[in-house]
């Protein structure tokens, strides 16, 4: 099951935790992998990590006109990109009342406007191959909503606005949509708390543990996988129970 | 014929799997040839590549037979 030998996947986003976990993922399945992201040598250690069948492609998101190049660039190194997963994504927190155009335009463009353009740009070569899955990433957040995140919570909420559109737009040619919605999931960032403040957040997840980049990763390869070919325009929730959405 | 509406022609045919009879000037891609609308779109952006022609999306609407993309990409070819 779930065997992805043959399958070209292009992942954004590479070089942060859960982005690195999920093309481990999808290359121990047998794909060939493109890394992309910002931070070139995170990717080439990772790329060094996976050895074979694998690219390092970087590149600033946050440029209008780069996911068309990237897109085309992973076509011209893979010969084709069947998988694409948009996990690249950054944060500019603050509440509303004190949040400036500039914060909340740059979250909306690389973690909503960015994984628009890459669809659009791949699903041009997918629609052609009557082939293809697109997975989105977004966050149990932009269900449920955060303070200091409004920004955040929109671009991860338009991203499932996204993921459902383009999935009717595109059913009929065989190629699914989706997005996984990770909830607190170990990284850097909450390696910073205490343990008190680890058991205060524990106790708001029913399954009693916060999530490894691996639970997400999982959930990628399954839709990504020729088994979950039925699954197009669905959000599923990795988030230990915290939000049963 | 002109040789774009032979290349227009064989790319609809080709495209869509229709007979190439049935691909007359009037008929129509989503009425006469079975297109859907994503068809469209994929026709359009064949058109483009083949002719190296930008259609912008208020053009491509208005692009509904075999006759209007002739005689769009011809325009555009003759300017």
């Amino acid at each position: 099951m779930f065997d992805l030998t043959g399958k070209a996947a292009l992942v954004t986003g590479a070089s942060g935790g859960i982005g690195a976990e999920i093309a481990r993922a999808l290359h121990a399945q047998g794909a060939v992998v493109a890394l992309s992201g910002t931070r070139r040598e995170a990717l080439d250690a990772l790329a060094a990590e996976l050895g074979e069948r694998v690219h390092v492609l970087p590149a600033d998101l946050s440029q209008a006109d780069e996911p068309a190049k990237l897109i085309a660039d992973a076509e011209a190194a893979m010969g084709k990109v069947d998988v694409l997963v948009n996990n690249a994504g950054l944060t500019k927190d603050g509440l509303v009342l004190r949040m400036s155009d500039a914060d909340w335009e740059k979250v909306i463009n690389v973690d909503l406007a960015a994984p628009f353009r890459l669809s659009r740009a791949a699903l041009k070569f997918m629609l052609r191959r009557k082939a293809g899955r697109v997975i989105n990433i977004g966050s149990i957040v932009g269900t449920t909503g955060n303070p200091g995140q409004a920004n955040y919570c929109s671009a991860k909420a338009g991203l499932i606005g996204l993921t459902k559109s383009l999935a009717q737009e595109v059913a009929s040619r065989g190629i699914t949509v989706n997005l996984v919605a990770p909830g607190f999931i170990e990284t850097p960032m909450t390696d910073v708390l205490n343990e008190a403040q680890r058991a205060d957040l524990s106790g708001k997840i029913p399954l009693g543990r916060l999530g490894v980049p691996k639970d997400i990763a999982a959930a990628v390869v399954y839709l990504a996988s020729e088994e979950a070919g039925w699954v197009t325009g669905a959000t599923l929730h990795v988030n230990g129970g915290m939000a049963m959405a | 014929m002109s040789e774009i509406a032979d290349k227009v022609k064989k790319i609809v045919v080709e495209h869509l799997g229709v007979d190439e009879a049935k691909v007359t000037p009037e008929a129509s891609f989503i009425d006469d040839l079975g297109a859907d609308s994503l068809d469209t779109v994929e026709l359009v952006m064949a058109f483009e590549e083949a002719f190296g022609v930008e259609i912008p999306e208020d053009a491509a609407e208005k692009i509904t037979t075999v006759k209007d993309a002739i005689d769009y990409i011809e325009k555009q070819k003759a300017e």
